[in-house]
């Protein structure tokens, strides 16, 4: 078998037994990114170097028969929002072109314990605000599966990556739909975990209430295997949980035969393309063959949740971007007058669109006068969202919806039209609201592009929610294309 | 004229509130592990990514820190919220590494206390507001011919302070005259410096005041336009920028024009307050709860094992003092305000059985030997024991009280046990008669134009005499004994 169909577990077994080596791997893999990435642009900075060092360490360890991490020499992307010590961290920004970080955050700490050679630092919307990726200062990602597409956003470019077979794996951070969007546009498995599960500590804050890490990867066993090195309680995030964790590779073999789960009645009809609700619709009928219980639920505070996203998520924004200001790091205009000039020109020429929208919106949200109308309300939603969720759970396991309303659209269809954008996240967001777990898994596809379908389930349930997903991918057997389509 | 007579006069009131900052002497910082103890540090030393505010770093807040600062709330009498929260505050300052500082907002962790003072008038009560927890700032050096940053060539940055656990402790508008505000001060200081929170060092910045100011019309019921003071930090700070600000607020309102409401800087070398910013330039804080840590539940359990825990405060011991020790509420109130000294005063005045002679010598000698040495009772030689050593030595009549100061000195000096100066260097009252009434028949043959001074009615002649017999005798004579003796030779002759 070829490297590039090996999923990241597989390539972790072959490299223990020493069929393959941990330097072989990671050769490959840049040759792959070297050919291809020139025109998907997923990578913002390689750094392949360093992954044959990380690499040749484990091969070495390896040789003389020492303990290795379980998916030691399997490399990997991390998206650009993930500090990296030594590594440029840009969070696709012009302000941060040249910051290199001088420490690593917890996920970058953990992926270099457990020996995943680091190819990269992967592309993104502008700190992680966007739905196409194409708010990047570094240009935009393109779609594996027709480079006209976008492969979604923000992560769009550890979607892209994986998906091209740059990397087996990637992480990707998701704060309204971050690692599912992509994830769902581009035919792979990505899981945003339960809020406080995976450490913040040293991912770069867009919307601190709503943010987390998560694995994206070709197949629902690399997600688990990928959550296990990066869950855990972490002392330096005060949000982060500290609970018992199942083994999420073991919790994905068990039987989901009498697992009860509904259909969100308002994410899965009108405003969803047909082609999309088709493969929803295909899939839940599988599962239903499979043993699980199928009903439909309704949860009217959907409606709201777009709203109080775009209202909570751009006001933590605007105060979470205050500290890129040109004082300390990043891009400082030259020659400025007096401090205010130094902050105004530095932040409106290192900033894009975008963020500068977001991080105005937010500043007027909680603006004095104006705080209760837009910030205060948004809060109400969001515990309405979280109620309504909470008992919902009380009759159901898990719930279900298409990921997205459209599969991946045209480069520049929607950059001129925001709000337009902004709906690519209406199904998304309510998980990160409520700090639910929820994965996208590919369904099929409509007009040619993959579907994603999206499982959400109560808070700590990681397990439940990837055990459905293993499902729903043996029920579709799904074939991830570009990888063989794309030579490299 | 004073200011409180031109006020009378001219039928107005003062109305003072005050915000008081001071940080925290924890092992660490508010938010990270750095230390906390960062005065006279180099520049920039003791700073991490966190307090720096790098890029994808977290604050996980000090529980020491959450702490003290319930047992400060509690020492304010103040309802401890079992529900806290921080909040962001929003501005923009290059002293602040993430363009927000970590405060509290709507939730603080004490409300509604009260802190008893004790004026030139009497006793008050002076309601505290909130105690609430933050995040001190870095410090800024504008590097200019001024030192003031509109006229800096440039500035530095110092982010040793940034995130040093910093407790805001507002008063109510109960305060009305600068003297209050001082005394106000200085109590809060004795009460923080008995907690061991912090050293309280106004010099250093860890104990730091600003004032709300305003004037209305004796008796009014409602606000006149205030004014905010800052950089009131000294005791001497406090009253002079207070009086300073009432009275140019009355000259206001008396030559008929309106204070503005406004943030004013008090200038100390030049004795007055100038406009810092106008209220159109008030900032927008835009506070929000902090979305990186989760609110904070404070338990009954929590706060009454803190309260069983507290130290006795001033005001207590003074009470306890006077009524333990029979000694004098003035010298009382003087010897609670300084943890060590009363803990000095105490072990002494448990050893005698005159605890007002006890506190006289401490008052008196050892304050004076402190200040003139510059050290403070941890670093003295002297201890409890030799000041009741002292008082007895002085009750049973061995020393006269001149003596007494010269074997104080000796025992500061050397550590050495009083009895023991007096002993070694024969220092004990003569106290034999026959032995003192030779002296003076020494002294009265050798002055011949004395005696006859007093015989002819000079009476102060007899104070000369006094002296010579205290030289002959080197101090060692009684001198009251001495003069009963000399008038009664003289007058029997
Ligand atoms: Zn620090």
């Amino acid at each position: 078998m070829e490297i590039i169909e090996l999923t990241a577990v597989q390539l972790a077994q072959k490299i223990r037994s020493r069929e393959l080596s941990s330097k072989e791997v990671v050769n490959y893999y840049a040759e792959r990114i070297r050919s291809l990435d020139g025109e998907i642009n997923a990578f913002i900075t390689q750094s392949f170097d360093i992954a044959l060092k990380q690499a040749e360490e484990v091969d070495k360890k390896i040789a003389k028969s020492e303990e290795v991490a379980p998916y030691a020499g399997v490399p990997i992307g991390i998206k650009d929002l993930i500090v990296t010590k030594g590594l440029r961290t840009t969070c696709a920004s012009k302000i941060l072109e040249n910051f290199i970080p001088p420490y690593d955050g917890t996920v970058a700490r953990k992926v270099k314990e457990n020996g995943l050679p680091i190819m990269g630092k992967l592309n993104m919307d502008e700190f992680a605000m966007g739905s196409s990726n194409e708010n990047s200062y570094f240009g935009p990602v393109k779609n594996p599966w027709d480079l006209q597409r976008v492969p979604g956003g923000s992560s769009g470019g550890s979607a892209a990556a994986v998906a091209a077979g740059e990397v087996p794996w990637a992480l990707g951070s998701d704060t309204g739909g971050s690692i599912r969007q992509p994830a769902s546009f581009c035919g792979i498995v990505g899981l945003k975990p339960t809020y406080g599960l995976v450490s913040r500590y040293g991912l770069v804050a867009f919307a601190s209430s709503l943010d987390q890490i998560g694995p994206m990867t070709r197949n629902v066993e690399d997600a688990a295997a990928l959550l296990e090195i990066i869950a855990g309680h972490d002392p330096f995030d005060a949000t982060s949980l500290d609970v018992d964790l199942p083994k999420f590779t073991e919790e994905i073999k068990k039987d989901v035969k009498d697992l009860k789960i509904a259909v969100i009645k308002e994410l899965s009809g009108e405003g969803i393309d047909e082609g999309i609700l088709n493969c929803f619709n295909n899939t839940l009928k599988k599962l239903e063959d499979a043993g699980v219980i199928i009903e439909e639920i309704s949860l009217p505070s959907t409606s709201y949740a777009l709203s109080a996203y775009y209202l909570i998520a751009p006001a933590e924004a605007s105060s979470n971007l205050a500290r890129y200001d040109g004082v300390r790091y990043g891009y400082r205009i030259e020659n400025a007058e007096n401090m205010l000039e130094l902050y105004m020109k530095s932040r409106s020429e290192g900033f894009g669109d975008e963020v500068k929208r977001r991080i105005m919106l937010g500043t007027y949200a909680l603006s004095a006068g104006y705080y209760e109308a837009f910030y205060g309300k948004a809060l109400k939603a969001r515990r309405l969202i979280r109620q309504e969720y909470e008992r919902a759970f009380e009759t159901y396991d898990l719930l279900v919806s298409p990921t997205t309303p459209t599969v991946a659209f045209k480069l520049g269809e929607k950059v001129s039209d925001p709000l337009k954008m902004y709906l690519s996240d209406v199904c998304t967001v309510s998980a990160n609201l409520a700090g639910l777990p929820s994965a996208s898994v590919p369904c099929g596809l409509s007009e040619g592009f993959p579907v994603g379908f999206q499982i959400i389930g109560p808070a700590l349930s990681d397990h439940l929610v990837l055990r459905l997903s293993k499902a729903v991918e043996d029920a579709t057997q799904f074939e991830l294309k570009p990888l063989k389509e794309l030579k490299k | 004229m004073s200011l409180e007579k031109l006020l009378k006069e001219k039928g107005y009131e003062a109305v003072i509130g005050l915000e008081i900052h001071t940080e925290l002497q924890t092992n660490s910082k508010m938010f990270c592990g750095c230390p906390a103890r960062v005065f006279g540090l180099e520049p920039n030393t003791a700073v991490c990514p966190i307090c720096l505010g790098l890029p994808g770093t977290l604050p996980v807040p000090n529980q020491k820190a959450v702490e003290w600062t319930v047992k400060i709330a509690l020492a304010l009498n103040c309802k401890i919220n079992e529900f806290s929260q921080f909040h962001r505050k929003n501005y923009f300052y290059p002293d602040m590494p993430k363009n927000y500082q970590i405060s509290q907002y709507d939730y603080p962790i004490g409300v509604n206390g009260y802190l008893e003072i004790e004026t030139s008038k009497g006793q008050k009560r002076i309601r505290i507001h909130r105690v609430h927890l933050e995040e001190d700032t870095g410090k800024l050096v504008h590097v200019g011919r001024t030192g003031r940053i509109s006229e800096a060539e440039y500035s530095l940055i110092d982010f040793n302070r940034a995130g040093v656990p910093l407790v805001e402790i507002v008063t109510e508008a109960d305060i009305e005259t600068p003297e209050e505000a001082k005394v106000f001060m200085q109590t809060l200081r004795s009460v923080l410096l008995t907690l061991e929170v912090s050293d309280c060092n106004m010099e250093e910045g860890s104990l730091r005041c600003d004032a709300n100011v305003s004037i209305r019309p004796k008796g009014s019921t409602s606000f006149g336009t205030k004014t905010e003071i800052k950089n009131l930090n000294s005791f001497r700070a406090l009253e002079k920028g207070l009086e300073y600000e009432i009275k140019r607020q009355l000259e206001t309102v008396l030559s008929g024009k309106k204070v503005v409401q406004e943030t004013r800087h008090w200038d100390d070398a030049n004795k007055r307050t100038v406009t810092l910013r106008t209220k159109e330039e008030a900032h927008d804080y835009r506070y929000f709860p902090e979305p990186d840590m989760v609110p904070m539940e404070i338990s009954t359990q929590i706060v009454e094992k803190i309260r069983s825990e507290l130290p006795e405060l001033p005001f207590e011991k003074k009470k306890r003092f006077i009524r333990e020790y029979s000694i004098k509420e003035k010298d009382a109130g003087i010897l609670v305000s300084d943890k060590e000294m009363a803990e000095f005063f105490e072990e002494a005045a448990r050893l005698s059985n005159n605890p007002q002679a006890v506190a006289n010598i401490i008052l008196s000698e050892l304050l004076y030997h402190l200040n003139e040495s510059d050290v403070w009772f941890s670093d003295i030689r002297i201890t409890p024991k030799h000041i009741s050593d002292l008082v007895n030595l002085l009750e049973s009549g061995k020393i006269s009280s001149k003596i007494a100061k010269e074997v104080f000195a000796e025992a500061f000096k050397t550590g050495k046990n009083p009895e023991e100066i007096v002993r070694e260097r024969g220092l004990e009252q003569i106290s034999d008669d026959t032995m003192l009434e030779s002296i003076i028949y020494e002294v009265l043959n050798e002055n011949p134009q004395a005696v006859k001074d007093f015989k002819e009615g000079k009476k102060q002649a007899i104070g000369f005499l006094v002296g010579q017999v205290m030289k002959k005798t080197q101090g060692k004579a009684n001198p009251q004994m001495v003069n009963e003796k000399i008038l009664e030779i003289l007058s029997n002759n």
